[in-house]
């Protein structure tokens, strides 16, 4: 792999007429690097993935610069990205069954993207693409590749999407919440198979999720998100076990484990107080200011910016040390 | 499983059918008065009056009547009618060169019109483009056929004088003139239909547009348009044919106004006069053959639904 990173992105701004919904998202994922994108709902992580693919709903522009395979994506036509699209940048949606066309069969759909970018005659782009079913472990991987979307399980939608991804080993994929609309007893089956594949071919990850644990067994770093601005970002390991920003403290102890769900229910899961401020009313200073107990006056006026270093925080007044409990990814 | 969801739509039809029929033959009837007697006019006899009910079977229950009209429509007997003794079927095929042609040119100019307008609209959606000709077809959809009819009529035919405001010259007379006399009718219904149906295309395509398979077509890299073309209208044209199923019985609702506004002796216009005359045989018939026609075009299209989506062959 070479040394040019996956993607480099650089002051986004997604903006919607008069309204900021991503504030200036900076980040950077190595060649081959995996990076989990987290936060709540309407936090910004699926527009900010969208940004990157080029593939932001009408009405809603991104600004900023997106180098990728050596450009910057957000200056292409659409013509141009069409050629990157699905090559060398894929994106792996949340509800597979939505996300495939009921229409034609699962082979057709993997065969089209493969014919689409390696320029193969038909009968080529279907054997590859029988043979990233195989790779994919679906069962009986010619009656799949004869299948509608609706006559597969979850699972094997999934697979079939992550198959649809991969096929033309890009360098970077974006999972938008591959599994949750998955049973639980598969997410874990999908999740391993979307490691190894990714692993196998080198290419970069991004994975937007809310679900940490997955972040913590499956990548490299972190970016915490929170009202359109990453707060906290830097290796896995540090983030989880040691988090700077009271935001991701909370995440972190919102998690449910063993220990926080008691049977009688006398203990309760602890949550963050308050609700994520809608983008026409961001509080003055810091975003997170209404909901945190380290809140004083200058988190009040001043929005803080991400300090420099390899464990990066926007706080004013920043956690020390390791967390204590159970609760440690 | 494809088996058992044309036997659910074949008994649905012959059930319908039935249905239809007994509705058919009651409304007639329901009507009131002595048919016989307004048949034969103010100055027959009794007696003569009597005779025709006879002859017809007219005083005779009906249930027996309608048993007797279905099992003759069965076996292809339409009847005839009571003035003239015509056979309903000869009356109906006289007139099928004017009507068909006029439906099926209409229906198929309203296609032509309201795919790619309704298609660039929903592409165009939220653009000045794309509002004008949501706009035109809005416009159009408030536009009675009838007035369409006599618009058209004006400015062709009596401004420049281009083709005949209205009449009828029969095809083996002349081709051109067969044409040339059905041009307007024809632009009158398919320009009125065509409102309409692109506003049903436009709302279908946007529909489909913004699906998530839609989405993905593009996230692996199809443009815009090919999106459109090969994802989008696939899964449009489910909802759009079912809506055609559903324009054909307008379409023969235009005829009948179309026909009166253009003078075309077509087959609405011979219920119409039917009706007046109260020749119940001729309408009852010809109306179910209708009815028949419109039923199958929509059986059809539930049969082609099955075909077009791979989902419907399981679901039934």
């Amino acid at each position: 792999m070479s040394a040019v990173p996956a993607v480099q992105v650089r002051d986004l701004h997604v903006r919607a007429g008069g309204l900021t919904a991503v504030r200036g998202v900076s980040f950077t994922i190595p060649a081959g690097g995996r990076m989990g994108l987290v936060g709540e709902s309407g936090s910004g992580k699926t527009l900010t993935a969208l940004s990157l693919m080029g593939l932001l709903p009408v009405g809603l522009r991104a600004q900023g610069e997106i180098l990728h395979d050596g450009v910057d994506v957000t200056k292409l036509s659409d013509a141009q990205l069409s050629r990157r699209r699905g090559r060398t940048l894929s994106m792996v949606f949340q509800d597979p069954l939505s996300a495939l066309n009921p229409v034609r069969r699962v082979g057709h759909q993997i065969a089209s993207v493969i014919r689409r970018h390696k320029g193969v005659g038909s009968n080529e782009a279907g054997q590859q693409a029988l043979s990233l079913v195989q790779q994919m472990r679906l069962p009986r991987p010619e009656r799949i590749m004869h299948a509608y979307p609706h006559e597969l399980s979850g699972g094997q939608r999934q697979r079939v999407m992550i198959a649809m991804a991969l096929a033309c080993y890009p360098q970077l994929i974006i999972a938008d919440e591959p599994t949750t609309a998955l049973d639980v007893t598969v997410q874990k089956q999908v999740l391993r198979l979307l490691n190894e594949a990714v692993s196998e071919r080198g290419c970069g990850l991004l994975m937007i999720t809310h679900d940490l644990p997955i972040v913590a067994a499956m990548c490299e770093t972190v970016a915490v998100m929170y009202a359109g601005r990453i707060v906290e970002m830097g290796p896995v390991s540090e983030v989880f076990t040691a988090p700077r920003h009271p935001y991701t403290r909370g995440l972190l102890d919102s998690q449910p484990t063993m220990d926080n769900i008691a049977i009688d229910g006398s203990s309760r899961l602890p949550s963050i107080p308050g609700m994520v401020p809608p983008l026409d009313g961001l509080p003055a200073g810091c975003a997170f200011h209404p909901r945190c107990p380290r809140a004083d006056d200058r988190c009040r006026r001043e929005a803080p910016m991400l300090d420099g270093g390899g464990r990066r925080a926007a706080c004013w007044h920043p956690l020390e040390g390791t967390l204590t409990g159970t609760n440690a990814a | 499983m494809l088996l058992h969801y044309v036997l659910r739509r074949l008994a649905f039809f012959i059930g319908a059918m039935f249905i239809a029929s007994v509705l058919i033959f009651v409304l007639i009837r329901a009507a009131g008065g002595n048919v016989a007697a307004v048949v034969l006019g103010r100055d027959a006899s009794p007696e003569a009056i009597n005779a025709l009910a006879t002859e017809y079977g007219l005083d005779r229950p009906w249930a027996v009547q309608y048993l007797d009209w279905i099992t003759g429509m069965m076996g292809g007997d339409l009847g005839q009618s009571f003035r003239t003794g015509e056979s309903v079927a000869d009356l109906v095929v006289s007139r099928l060169p004017i009507s068909v042609p006029l439906a099926g040119a209409g229906l198929v100019l309203a296609i032509l019109i309201a795919i790619p307008a309704g298609t660039y609209a929903a592409r165009n959606a939220g653009r000045s483009s794309g509002t004008l000709i949501a706009l035109i077809s809005q416009i159009g959809i408030a536009v009675p056929v009838f007035w369409a009819g006599v618009l058209l009529s004006l400015l062709f035919g009596v401004q420049l004088g281009w083709l005949p405001t209205g009449g009828w010259t029969p095809w083996n007379v002349s081709v051109l003139g067969a044409i040339q006399s059905l041009v307007l009718p024809v632009l009158a219904l398919g320009l009125v239909m065509a409102a309409s149906l692109s506003r049903y295309v436009r709302t279908a395509v946007l529909d489909v547009m913004n699906q998530d398979y839609v989405r993905t077509a593009r996230a692996t890299g199809m443009s815009q348009t090919r999106a459109l073309l090969t994802v989008g209208l696939p899964n449009a044209a489910l909802p759009i044919v079912t809506f055609l199923g559903l324009l054909i019985a307008e379409l023969i609702g235009g005829t009948v106004i179309i026909e009166t506004v253009f003078s075309l002796p077509g087959l609405s216009r011979m219920i119409l006069s039917n009706v007046a005359a109260r020749e119940v045989i001729v309408v009852q018939s010809t109306v179910m053959l209708i009815i028949v026609f419109v039923m199958f075009v929509n059986l059809v299209v539930d049969l082609l639904y099955g075909l077009l989506d791979p989902r419907i062959r399981v679901a039934g």
